[in-house]
């Protein structure tokens, strides 16, 4: 049984490690959880399985109600596990299995290749050279990037990255010759590490509701109509538009737009609970385009204005905008004239009419499905019917972030934080 | 122990394709002296890695400075243990990438930068920790759920807790409702409440000691080391802390206020407090006769989300009410039940709950505005509504009718003038001491014996939250942190999540002030200030400046640092006229002497000097990402990143300008409600110090657009081009700084 070693080492090869913590997924909570932990002296895990940390945090533009930019916490949360010993950091790893109880688990890592080892310096020759384009993950799969790629400028670990589809590519053999510093290995294999652990977070995270579900509301039929997740991209200066915003048929600036709230949320038949941070999201976005274009409409669709606490000075914002129209009512039906401007049918609750309405672009504010939904821990965990993993107060594996229940980023990390003493305390018998 | 420097240059990742590496390395061994360079293709790598470490063995090396990437790139490759002080000096991002190769601009820049980071290994030291002798007991204050939690959890892991509660029980709020929303699947069933079982569990506990019907007298000292004064009907006693938990809770928004709504005008007008209650107690009947109920309204946001009242939601109101709709179906089941709301604000799977409320017989929920709640000649209450889904007008008469009232936090101020404003504490305190002094030490909990206030400040409405989105437990007094509806409006469930967040927070804070190291944003630093007390005037710059509050003042206003409160950002010795305070690896001098080791061209060669400091937060990061996106813009700048823009000393303006740099660029993080800045004030002081600047540059007779200060945020990597180069437009404009070369 391997020691367990800091991150400085985290490229020897070790067949099993020894920490106090296990946690799985490298986003805010996972991160969070990690740190926080390290922090009072007790060795952590980290493990994701995408190629770096950061998570759907990293790729946002920003969070309200400051409109700040998500890269800043994580600078200070990289800064942080940096200075720290006491986490390592195991990226393109999945949990294939846990065995063991509170206080002793016994967790097998499966590690993906990378494909590129420790040596890379990321001077970007390889992927000068690459031939091949894959689509970009991080974009939400609105761009491309070469299939050796640095995930993004905030990636942890900082390094490339070769997309498994490609790597037995003769086209690849070019890229591995380019780099001066023999980091590219493309036969490098998977490997298994064992985890001995007290105790295990499961901070997993989260996905989008599936838009091309809502058959009504002309995702992926309609050009224009596209999810609040992918509106981060447009919006952020690494997107797919470098950060324009615009009408994706034709690139004409947004005159119009339509925030389409709760849409399969609230719904018996695509997700029946609310996923709490999609009305403030969507005022969010619309800040953004305010930003580009100081006399634009922006119409939002509601039922209920869910933002609670002092998020409520936040939607005083919104109403105070006099190019801002609250219309109380569900979108039923999306569709497209034929210059691809986009039509929102919508009741009004108020006056029961059914109203009509064009605009340039229409966001539709999808829900968070937990990963744990169809990806659970691989051992018994209450969950609810939702996929959300239930606390139930019991020691043993413990949910943070949208595990839990969907959150914004500040009750992310105050989950994280909470679940992080309750592991510990697991760990320990307490 | 002898200083014996080595300077690692990295020709790596196009570094040496862009400079002439061995006029750099002669910089660094001939004209700065330095006993041992080195060259290599690849240092991050480990044979770049073995080669300094190989030096550290043989040749007595112990300040190692790898002239490579950016900082931020491979910390854990260079790693060299305590004993050796690592520096870094970026000619990678900031210059071979960002820069014409094979330029002289360029490879004068680069030459600089050597220059600076040799200047300031010199000037500095290595950051050994101030050990004090500290306690790892925590406080928590408030024991009621949050509070009980706090103590609980950090007992299970381990440590001893003193709980202070200022009732003659424990329990708080949680204790009068008799069940709870649900949090379990399929969260439709209401859940008990009370929390007996928690309160045993407490008092059983030989990790936590009790002090009941007990309040804070004072609190001094600091982190590690704090005395709190309790007192009681017994007296006085004296304990010894780490850190602090507030958990004080909240109160309901005073009902009187809300005669609109028909409180205090009828009887049969209550609370939603008072509803509670009486489902605890009596049974829910009509306060004025006893008679049973056939019907009651809840009214939603009674005195919430209102700039008359509270501005703000307490968001768990509409949650209580849902409640309360089942309570009243279990005592009358018949009863008509409305519910008049703005918006129903059930989140997450609490939207399940919602749903089941809505589903049941008798119940109406309507969205509408309340235009007057008045007594009925039948006994009954009417309800004039507006604006509803049933309607434009209506009007139901009820036999109860129960407010949603809010929750106010437990620091909040009560008899403020203005009781809408966003008022921080300092202002609330401010206000009442001016009216009655003591006032405000009647209503303060934690009664802190610092120069810069009682309580915890405020972030809005009274709420001592966390600025951070991203680090929500962070208070502006290090070692206390604030959880539960104290620091804003939340359930119970929430409450016990953030009990034991806070819990871990202050263990955190134990632990690391045991080790004299520092606490978020720069965990782990070990470095701590020193005050050269014989130079100062006591001008009390640095103790009202301070974010933190870690320097209190005798009668005198001699500075009095408590070390273990300081976060290490420097903006005391930005704020210091004396220059009389340090941290071993970071000074004033520092950055002095990293001023004077630049080679400033005279006049006649026509290549103007800029000096940015630079906030290494948010606007290093950005250079650096700028850098790897390959954008390029001009070689006249040379950077200085600062901890925070606060610590930014006047006298470098003048050592700069004196120096004969042509301008002065500062950039750091946003100021403002929205502010940015780790360190709380840095930038904002900054830019307030910008006027001493002004002043300086008047007497010198130069001109003001020498000096600019910039907002970036790390996603403003694309700015910085533009930055760079405009100022250097400016600086064309306004000439060469008629004291160079003087």
């Amino acid at each position: 049984m391997a020691e367990f070693e800091p991150i400085a080492s985290q490229d020897t090869i070790v067949d099993a490690i020894g920490a106090d913590m296990l946690v799985v997924g490298g986003g805010i909570a996972g991160m969070t959880a990690a740190i926080e932990t390290a922090e009072i002296g007790k060795r952590v895990i980290l493990v994701e399985r995408s190629p770096s940390l950061g998570g759907r945090v990293a790729a946002m533009h920003r969070y309200f109600p400051k409109i700040c930019p998500p890269q800043c916490g994580i600078e200070i949360n990289l800064r942080r596990m940096r200075a720290n010993p006491n986490v390592r950091v195991l990226t393109l790893a999945e949990v294939e299995s846990i065995a063991g109880a509170p206080g002793d688990y016994e967790v097998q890592v499966k590690l993906k290749p990378r494909f590129v080892n420790h040596n890379c310096t990321c001077c970007g020759e390889c992927e000068a050279v690459c031939e091949i384009e894959r689509e970009d993950d991080y974009n939400q799969g609105l761009a491309k990037t070469k299939a050796i790629y640095l995930p993004h400028l905030m990636a942890y670990p900082h390094r490339y990255v070769v997309d498994p589809a490609y790597a037995g590519d003769e086209r690849m053999r070019k890229c591995a010759e380019a780099c001066r510093y023999g980091a590219i290995e493309l036969d490098m294999p998977s490997r298994m590490v064992t985890a001995r652990v007290g105790a295990v977070v499961w901070a997993t995270g989260w996905k989008p509701y599936d838009a091309t579900k809502l058959e009504t509301l002309g995702f992926g039929k309609c050009a224009n109509v596209i999810t609040n997740v992918m509106m981060e991209r447009y919006a952020s200066s690494d997107g797919p538009t470098a950060g324009k915003i615009v009408r994706l048929s034709d690139g004409a600036e947004i005159k119009k737009i339509g925030f389409v709230q709760f849409a399969g949320s609230r719904d018996e038949h695509h997700l029946p609970y609310c996923s709490s941070v999609c009305c403030l999201a969507s005022m969010k976005q619309a800040t953004y385009v305010r930003e580009r274009y100081p006399d634009a409409e922006i119409h939002f669709f509601y039922i209920d204005v869910r933002s609670p606490g002092r998020m409520e000075e936040f939607y005083r914002k919104a109403q105070a905008d006099n190019r801002f129209f609250f219309h109380r009512g569900k979108v039923g039906k999306i569709t497209e004239n034929a210059d691809e401007t986009v039509v929102l049918e919508a009741e009004n609750t108020l006056t029961g009419a059914v109203t009509s309405l064009e605009v340039d672009l229409a966001v539709l504010a999808v829900g968070m499905v937990p990963n744990t939904a169809d990806e659970p821990p691989p051992t018994d965990v209450p969950r609810d019917e939702f996929g959300f993993m239930v606390a139930d107060g019991a020691a043993g594996i413990v949910g943070a972030g949208v595990t839990s229940r969907p959150f914004d980023v500040a009750a992310a990390v105050q989950d994280a934080t909470g679940a992080a003493l309750k592991a510990i305390s697991t760990g320990t018998g307490g | 122990m002898e200083k014996r420097t080595g300077v690692y240059i990295c020709r790596g990742c196009d570094i040496g394709n862009a400079l002439d590496i061995e006029k750099l390395s002669e910089v660094a061994s001939t004209e700065m002296k330095v006993p041992v360079c080195r060259v290599h293709d690849a240092l991050c790598n480990a044979e770049g890695v073995g080669l300094i470490k190989a030096d550290i063995a043989n040749e007595g090396i112990n300040r190692a400075v790898v002239a490579a990437c950016s900082p931020r790139m491979f910390a854990e490759a260079f790693e060299f243990g305590a004993d050796v002080l690592t520096d870094r000096i970026n000619l990678r991002e900031q210059v071979a990438w960002s820069h014409e190769p094979n330029d002289e601009d360029t490879q004068m820049l680069a030459e600089d930068q050597v220059r600076m980071g040799v200047a300031r290994v010199a000037a500095v030291g290595p950051a050994q920790a101030d050990i004090q002798k500290t306690t790892k007991t925590l406080m928590v204050i408030g024991g009621g759920v949050t509070g009980l939690n706090a103590a609980k959890s950090a007992a299970a892991a381990g440590y001893a807790v003193t709980l202070v509660e200022k009732e003659d029980r424990l329990g708080g709020w949680a204790n009068r409702f008799r069940s709870v929303f649900p949090k379990h699947p399929p969260y439709t069933e209401l859940e008990v409440g009370g929390c007996e079982v928690l309160v045993e569990a407490v008092e059983a506990d030989p990790n936590i000691t009790v002090h009941k019907s007990t309040t804070v007298k004072k609190t001094s000292g600091q982190p590690g080391q704090f005395l709190v004064e309790l007192v009681n009907n017994a007296g006085v006693s004296e304990v010894n802390v780490g850190a602090i938990v507030l958990a004080a809770g909240w109160k309901p928004y005073d009902a009187t206020k809300l005669s609109h709504l028909g409180y205090g005008v009828s009887r049969d007008v209550i609370t939603n407090i008072e509803m509670e209650d009486m489902v605890a107690n009596s049974g829910i009947r009509r306060p004025s006769d006893g008679k049973p109920i056939a019907s009651v309204a809840f009214i939603q946001c009674a005195g919430s989300r209102d700039e008359e009242h509270l501005p703000y939601c307490s968001s768990v109101c509409c949650r209580v009410s849902l409640k309360q709709v089942l309570y009243v179906r279990e005592q009358h089941p018949g009863a008509k039940i409305y519910v008049i709301y703005k918006d129903i604000r059930s989140p997450a799977q609490y939207e399940q709950f919602y749903t089941h409320v809505q589903a049941e017989d008798n119940v109406f929920f309507t969205k509408g505005e309340i235009e007057g709640v008045t007594p009925a000649s039948d006994g009954r209450v009417t309800l004039a509504i507006q604006d509803t889904l049933l309607g434009k007008h209506i009007e139901i008469n009820a036999d109860l009718v129960v407010l949603a009232t809010g929750m106010v936090p437990a620091t909040r101020i009560e008899e403020v003038a203005n009781p809408g404003a966003a008022e921080s504490t300092e202002e609330q305190m401010a206000g009442d001491a001016a009216e009655s002094p003591d006032k405000a030490s009647a209503e303060s909990i934690l009664n802190l014996a610092y120069r810069q206030g009682r309580d915890l400040p405020t972030l809005k409405y009274g709420f001592p939250d966390s600025h951070f989105i991203c680090f929500p437990y962070e208070t502006r007094r290090t070692g206390i942190y604030a959880a539960g509806a104290v620091r804003s409006p939340m359930d119970i469930s929430s409450c016990v999540t953030d009990a034991a967040g806070a819990a871990l927070k202050s263990i955190q804070a134990v632990e690391s002030v045991s080790r004299g190291a520092a606490l978020h944003p720069r965990a782990g630093d070990l470095s701590y200030p020193a005050f050269l007390m014989q130079k100062c005037t006591q001008c009390k710059r640095c103790t009202e400046e301070c974010p933190f509050g870690a320097i209190d003042e005798d009668e005198k206003g001699t500075p009095r640092p408590n070390v273990l409160r300081c976060r290490r950002c420097g903006v005391c010795f930005g704020a210091c006229p004396e220059r009389i305070i340090s941290f071993e690896n970071y000074s004033v001098n520092m950055v002095s002497q990293m001023i004077k080791a630049i080679h400033v061209p005279d006049e006649f060669e026509e290549k103007p000097r800029i000096l940015a400091f630079v906030c290494e937060n948010d606007g290093i990061p950005s250079i650096d990402m700028a850098g790897a996106l390959r954008l390029r813009y001009n070689a006249m700048a040379r950077i200085i990143p600062l901890r925070c823009l606060g610590s930014m000393n006047a006298v470098w303006v003048s050592d700069a300008l004196s120096s004969g740099f042509d301008g002065v660029l500062l950039i750091g993080c946003k100021s403002g409600d929205d502010y940015q800045c780790h360190f709380v004030r840095g930038s904002e002081l900054a830019a307030s110090r910008m006027g001493n600047v002004r002043e300086k540059l008047k007497q010198l007779a130069l001109e003001e657009e020498r000096v600019e200060i910039h907002e970036v945020d790390i996603s403003d990597c694309r700015r910085i081009p533009k930055i760079m180069n405009d100022f250097l437009e400016v600086i064309e404009t306004v000439g060469p700084n008629p004291y160079k070369g003087m």
